[in-house]
């Protein structure tokens, strides 16, 4: 039988017995309370009991059955699997129906299944990060195995060329070992995020200030959802944007003054990168301003400062914390950008300081690393995870540090809303 | 030494000019950011919607014998160039399906190459002299326009510009949104419900939350490593799918989702509940009957924005191999299938002329897409939101 026929063969089986516990469960509880009996719930509530009694082990058996089999390889009949997760679910609904007394708490019962559902769910999103973890660190220990970990860490040559020859069995064809020098990758990652950030916190600082200290409410209303909608612009298009209309304008204005620009050089999806990440450190930042107490302002405006002043010397510092965790999580952010970097830099990696060469990041070179033909345990397809694990450690850091310096801002003045 | 009341109020003087310097720089700075949105968005528009045109020029087609076995035969020889490959391919098969069409001859407007397209939009095209002076006679006599590319909406990838189109991608979107909203929807509300209204405040409760704000923060093609390493080579989800697509999604979209729905069941004052404890419900009933209709306004707006931030992601979709060359629409959820910003990216790295304009298109396509998604969200709020 199919896949897809045994599937819906369980699933109308389960229907159908929960439709029978739903059924007999209500009709003995009304017949029990008709006798005069006070119970503790009402007859919906049993009925609902005796479904989740029958229906919820039938499932467990079939999940967990269908787990051994995908997973451990179990050699398990399809039909015995649904044979027995049927005779459980009988067995749960005799015990459902028999449960059905008029000192059971069946609202209890029900509440504890469903708070264990609950509870689950919310497992999930823990599950995720230990997924991450897990399939990052497997595989790129999997790499260092290959790769001596010293020489990923300080390598200046990046070149994987000839790894495929060694997953082939053919190490001795290749014309240079493969090396996995990442130093060039990390400061091109550093290179676009530093670009990215010279655009992005002074427009984007300059403009929380504005819109907290001098806007009018109405320019504030408008301005705020014009910046979201830059935030809101996919990343694909972002790089389009950077790959076809800003590098051409780049190597024009750079060839005008004489230097002679990559046409894949980091300036532009630095700059367009910034531009993406104006909204994350302007938003953040006029949260952070505005929830600074009027009362410092009243206080540095009635010793006679100025608005500028009072702005520069009273409030700003009193936000730093905030605008300090924003901008780190814009940094974070950056390094983390993929498609803008992958559509508008250069695939070569280049040891350079000219922002007018072009360089790649450690994001590029994952996505080189997968997308190609190679097998999936050669060392080139393996390094996209080790490359993966320094991301996800630079990242996770970046944001603990700006939740903390968050929370630390929150205490001090005692705001809830952030 | 004091200073005179002259000097002082230069100073004072300089002092407000500085402050005022301030107010304009940081209104030059919001500027500078509303003048990129314009810019970006002009340019796209003059790249993008030329591509919703097409030329197409009204040939003489001979449904003859030799045109059946020879798709070229069936154009004169002078416009031959002219004519889409892609569409003279089509005629043999015309010719089975529909016998009455051997032997006859007749006027047809046909689908341009996009060379010719090019040259109609006042591009650089490869064609010759005599090539162009043809269009220029076609068009002269007007047998040759751009008309409303309807090839571009209903039709997937090709490798030739004038036959590519984004039916394939959007069909592939809607799938893989489909499977996001499925898995992400509910665990995310139901993590936010657990969080807001059953969880005891302890270690664990606190470690779930911290874990919650730090996914939201983790790049997205972190998300693509895992659902290669755990989706596809673990339990084995066909590659490329709109499954492992969409899993691969919900997952980055769950954050967005939880986070959304706390603000909104917080919102929902705690009168509602004391009253329905008040009555004799229990912790769930209060939730289902009173606590969630309440927020679902809010719970709709996140997840639509959370929708509309996994519709615009790419760099994960990369990863799993949703990037895939796919000219038609995917029939199953495991079949390969290709998104709207992956087809955006597959053409953009084309090297023809005529495919930035597709991809231009294809952006213009996915914006508005975008715009009206988050347009919905704010009128649901702005229309449902209460203020207690």
């Amino acid at each position: 039988m199919q896949t897809n026929q045994i599937l819906a063969l369980f699933c109308g089986t389960l229907l159908v017995l929960g439709l029978i516990a739903y059924f007999l469960g209500r009709a003995k509880a009304s017949r029990v309370r008709a006798a005069g009996a006070a119970m503790h719930a009402q007859p919906d509530q049993y009925a609902w009991f005796s479904v989740l009694s029958s229906a919820g082990p039938a499932i467990a058996v079939g999940v967990v059955g269908a787990f051994a089999m995908l997973l451990l390889g179990a050699e398990i009949p399809t039909l015995y699997l649904l044979a027995a997760s049927l005779v459980v679910g009988c067995a749960g609904l005799a015990m459902g129906i028999a449960l059905v007394r008029p000192d059971f708490h069946a609202r209890k019962a029900i509440e504890s299944v469903i708070r264990f559902f609950l509870a689950g769910a919310a497992l999930i999103s823990i599950f995720t990060t230990f997924g991450i973890l897990i399939s990052i660190v497997g595989e790129a220990i999997r790499f260092f195995q290959m790769q001596s970990f010293w020489d990923f860490i300080t390598g200046t040559t990046w070149n994987p060329g000839a790894s495929f020859l060694a997953a082939a069995g053919r190490a001795e064809e290749g014309a240079s070992a493969a090396q996995f020098g990442s130093i060039p990758l990390f400061a091109g990652t550093f290179m676009i995020t530093a670009i990215a950030m010279l655009v992005a916190i002074p427009v984007g600082l300059l403009s929380a200030i504005y819109m907290a200290e001098f806007a009018p409410q109405r320019v504030r209303t408008l301005a705020k959802p014009v910046l979201e909608v830059l935030a809101g612009i996919p990343t694909v298009v972002y790089g389009f944007f950077a790959a076809i209309t800003v590098a051409p304008i780049i190597v024009d204005v750079a060839g005008f003054f004489g230097i002679d620009a990559s046409f894949n050089n980091a300036l532009a999806p630095g700059i367009v990168m910034g531009i993406m990440i104006i909204p994350f450190i302007s938003s953040l930042s006029d949260d952070v301003i505005n929830s600074v107490p009027d009362s410092m302002r009243q206080g540095s405006l009635a010793l006679g400062m100025t608005k500028g002043e009072t702005i520069r010397d009273v409030v700003v510092p009193a936000a730093l914390p905030g605008i300090i965790s924003a901008s780190l999580l814009a940094v974070s952010r950056a390094l983390g950008e993929t498609m803008i970097v992958v559509m508008a830099a250069g695939m070569r990696p280049n040891l350079t300081a000219n922002p007018f060469e072009d360089m790649t990041t450690v994001t590029v070179r994952i996505v080189a690393a997968l997308t190609g033909d190679q097998e999936f345990a050669s060392a080139e397809t393996l390094s996209a995870f080790a490359l993966g694990l320094v991301l996800f450690v630079v990242t996770l850091s970046l944001n603990l540090v700006s939740v903390i310096m968050i929370r630390r801002f929150r205490e001090k003045y005692r705001i809830n809303n952030l | 030494m004091s200073q005179s009341f002259d000097e002082i109020s230069a100073q004072l003087r300089r002092r407000h000019r500085k402050s005022a310097r301030l107010k304009w720089m940081s209104m030059g700075a919001l500027g500078l950011a509303g003048l990129f949105l314009v810019l970006f968005f002009t340019d796209m528009m003059i790249k993008g919607l030329p591509a919703f045109q097409q030329a197409q020029i009204q040939v003489e087609v001979d449904y003859s014998e030799q045109a059946s076995q020879l798709p070229l035969a069936a154009v004169q020889e002078d416009v031959r160039p002219l004519v889409s490959r892609g569409y003279l391919r089509l005629i043999p098969g015309r010719m089975e399906d529909n016998a009455e069409l051997l032997g006859t001859t007749r006027m047809e407007w046909v689908l341009a190459d996009s060379q010719v397209d090019q040259y109609l939009k006042g591009h650089h095209t490869r064609l010759s002299d005599s090539e162009q002076e043809v269009v220029d006679r076609l068009q002269a006599e007007g047998r040759a326009e751009l008309r409303f590319n309807t090839t571009f909406f209903t039709s997937g990838d090709s490798k030739m510009p004038e036959l590519a189109g984004i039916a394939s991608a959007a069909m592939g979107t809607v799938m893989t949104l489909l499977v996001t909203l499925a898995v992400s929807f509910p665990i995310g509300v139901m993590t936010a419900v657990y969080l807001e209204e059953f969880a005891p405040d302890n270690r664990f409760t606190q470690l779930i939350e911290i874990n919650i704000n730090n996914l939201a923060a983790i790049p997205s093609i972190l998300f693509g490593l895992l659902g290669l390493a755990i989706f596809i080579n673990f339990f084995g989800v066909p590659r490329s799918s709109p499954v492992v697509g969409g899993l691969t999604l919900a997952l980055m979209t769950l954050p967005v989702i939880i986070i959304s729905t706390r603000t909104a069941l917080r919102s929902v004052p705690d009168s509602i509940r004391h009253a329905a404890f008040g009555v004799g419900c229990s912790r769930w009933q209060v939730v289902r009957d009173h606590v969630l209709p309440l927020a679902l306004p809010g719970i709709m707006t996140g997840s639509i924005i959370g929708l509309a931030q996994a519709m615009g992601e790419t760099a994960p979709l990369i990863i799993v191999g949703m990037v895939a060359f796919i000219p038609d629409v995917a029939a199953s959820f495991s079949e390969a299938a290709t998104v709207l910003p992956a087809q955006i990216f597959t053409w953009a790295g084309e090297p023809e002329r005529a495919f930035i304009e597709k991809t231009s298109g294809g952006i213009l396509v996915l914006l508005a897409v975008l715009i009206s998604l988050n347009a919905t969200a704010v009128v649901l709020r702005k229309k449902f939101e209460r203020r207690w």
